[in-house]
């Protein structure tokens, strides 16, 4: 945990080690851009920076291009690159603690579907207490124009046929507890 | 006899209803008791941890906290939930700051965690020597021979757990060892800890697909005959969309995809309807309906 001084103003990097808070992670500046973490990735071809480029770009403070990357909300938590680190940097958490900053300072691309979908399941979830598939739909069912919309809809009647899709949404008994609960930890309204 | 506190996870009770009733087969038949975990909550997949990272805390909190006053350790039978289960667990053992703050969210529903729990997935239960040793015991030969790629995704082996070496993490024998306790042939295979896509097949359909596509590609190199899985979302992602790789790549994959609890309860003597097999999009005829052992010509 970085301790901000008021002499200084805290850099990037200090930024994007407190958000992960909850993590006991390594800091940032051990990195040595050795790129095992984007040879790890399996979706590194689809980000528009690689991993290592993002953890230097974070030390170097450059901000703006950081959160103006798609990289990471195009993890896919698979942690391949937190287990080959060899300096113990879990880039896989620091993609999750980008996202938060992201959603948190409204600064994702609107066309991008990872937030939208993001969002709409953290709000299902503070509704029913369990998660519904077909309430995301809205979030990505657009992407593959009108046949891709008919092929959707077509495996979901294959997957309503089998049983393996809910008509309605489950909800656990306790909801109201459950969202005094998150209601302790933070306030509602900034999620729904 | 072996209780645990089962915690299914949304997708079980729909899109995976058929991992729910093998895994409760399967448990049966090793005589482990699953007791379900009461008005248990959805344990926040990834998205939560996109959102807000104490919101992702406090959902699993309530977990562990109903599994605690059941008095039971967690077994949870999909990757992602076992993951978040086991992350939030360790951090509110060894952060008591974060432990009181969940406890305070947790007295609006009158619970509270001491960190008692353990947390495994459901996979864990049936690898322990005195389970692999009575899967032995009972295995006919429905599935003796049977070629299948054991596929662990990722989140039941990594992030890596504390006391667990590289060996077990980079090439992991678990599951393997289990198929070949109930009398299967595990094929080897590059791939088998590589990412299925997760969810990026909503949010980046062409990076998905094209993972799968590597997945797939792997298994059938290997001489695969079904992939067997052990998460929810790698086996939707694995069968749902194995027809858009197939019109992307111009490939004619048809593997089928079942859960490993479904090949464990088919060598095991359950019926196929009680184990959900039928209800795939991939058919798995071809595994039903294979020679087995003992009828298959000498040298195949």
């Amino acid at each position: 945990m970085v301790v901000s001084s008021t002499a200084r103003k805290i850099s990037f990097r200090e930024e994007v080690e407190n958000l992960l808070h909850a993590e006991e992670g390594v800091s940032l500046v051990r990195c040595i851009q050795c790129a095992t973490c984007s040879a790890a990735c399996p979706a590194v071809e689809f980000m528009d920076h690689t991993p290592r480029e993002l953890i230097a770009l974070i030390n170097a403070g450059m901000k703006d291009e950081v959160m103006a990357s798609n990289t990471f909300w195009t993890c896919a938590s698979c942690y391949a690159c937190s287990e080959k680190c060899p300096e113990g940097i879990r880039p896989a958490d620091v993609m999750y603690a980008l996202t938060r900053y992201s959603l948190w300072k409204d600064t994702f691309n609107r066309d991008w579907v990872a937030p939208d979908f993001s969002r709409r399941f953290a709000r299902t979830i503070l509704r029913t207490g369990k998660s519904y598939e077909p309430g995301y739909a809205p979030a990505f069912i657009f992407e593959g124009g009108v046949p891709g919309m008919v092929r959707e809809m077509r495996m979901a009647m294959r997957l309503l046929a089998k049983g393996r899709l809910p008509l309605i949404p489950a909800r656990i008994k306790r909801i109201r507890n459950l969202r005094a609960m998150v209601a302790r930890v933070l306030p509602l309204d900034g999620i729904e | 006899m072996t209780r645990y506190a089962y915690y299914p996870g949304c997708s079980l009770e729909t899109m995976a209803a058929t991992y729910h009733v093998s895994s409760l087969e399967v448990a049966h038949k090793l005589g482990i008791e699953l007791e379900e975990l009461e008005d248990w909550n959805c344990c926040g997949a990834t998205a939560y941890s996109h959102v807000d990272e104490l919101l992702a805390t406090v959902l699993c909190a309530r977990n562990l906290a109903l599994a605690e006053k059941q008095g039971l350790d967690i077994v949870a039978p999909c990757n992602a939930c076992y993951k978040n289960l086991w992350t939030t667990n360790a951090a509110l053992k060894r952060d008591p700051d974060l432990a009181e703050h969940m406890n305070y969210a947790l007295e609006a529903d009158d619970l509270h965690y001491d960190g008692k729990v353990e947390v495994s997935h459901i996979m864990s239960a049936f690898v322990t020597d005195e389970a692999l040793e009575s899967i032995r015991r009972q295995a006919g030969e429905r599935i003796k021979g049977l070629r299948v790629a054991p596929y662990y995704g990722c989140q039941i082996v990594r992030p890596r757990r504390p006391g667990l070496n590289i060996s077990q993490v980079d090439d992991p024998r678990f599951f393997e060892d289990l198929m070949k306790a109930a009398g299967a042939d595990p094929v080897a295979y590059p791939y088998k800890l590589r990412c299925c896509g997760a969810v990026l097949m909503v949010t980046n359909r062409r990076a998905a697909v094209q993972m799968l596509r590597d997945l797939l590609q792997s298994a059938v190199d290997a001489g695969a005959e079904v992939i067997a899985t052990a998460c929810p979302l790698c086996q939707t992602n694995l069968e749902c969309y194995q027809s858009e790789v197939n019109r992307t790549y111009g490939t004619n994959y048809a593997m089928p995809i079942l859960y490993f609890t479904q090949l464990l309860g088919l060598a095991l003597g359950v019926g196929v309807k009680r184990l959900g097999i039928g209800k795939e999009l991939v058919s798995a005829e071809a595994v039903l309906k294979r020679p087995t052992a003992a009828t298959a010509p000498k040298g195949v």
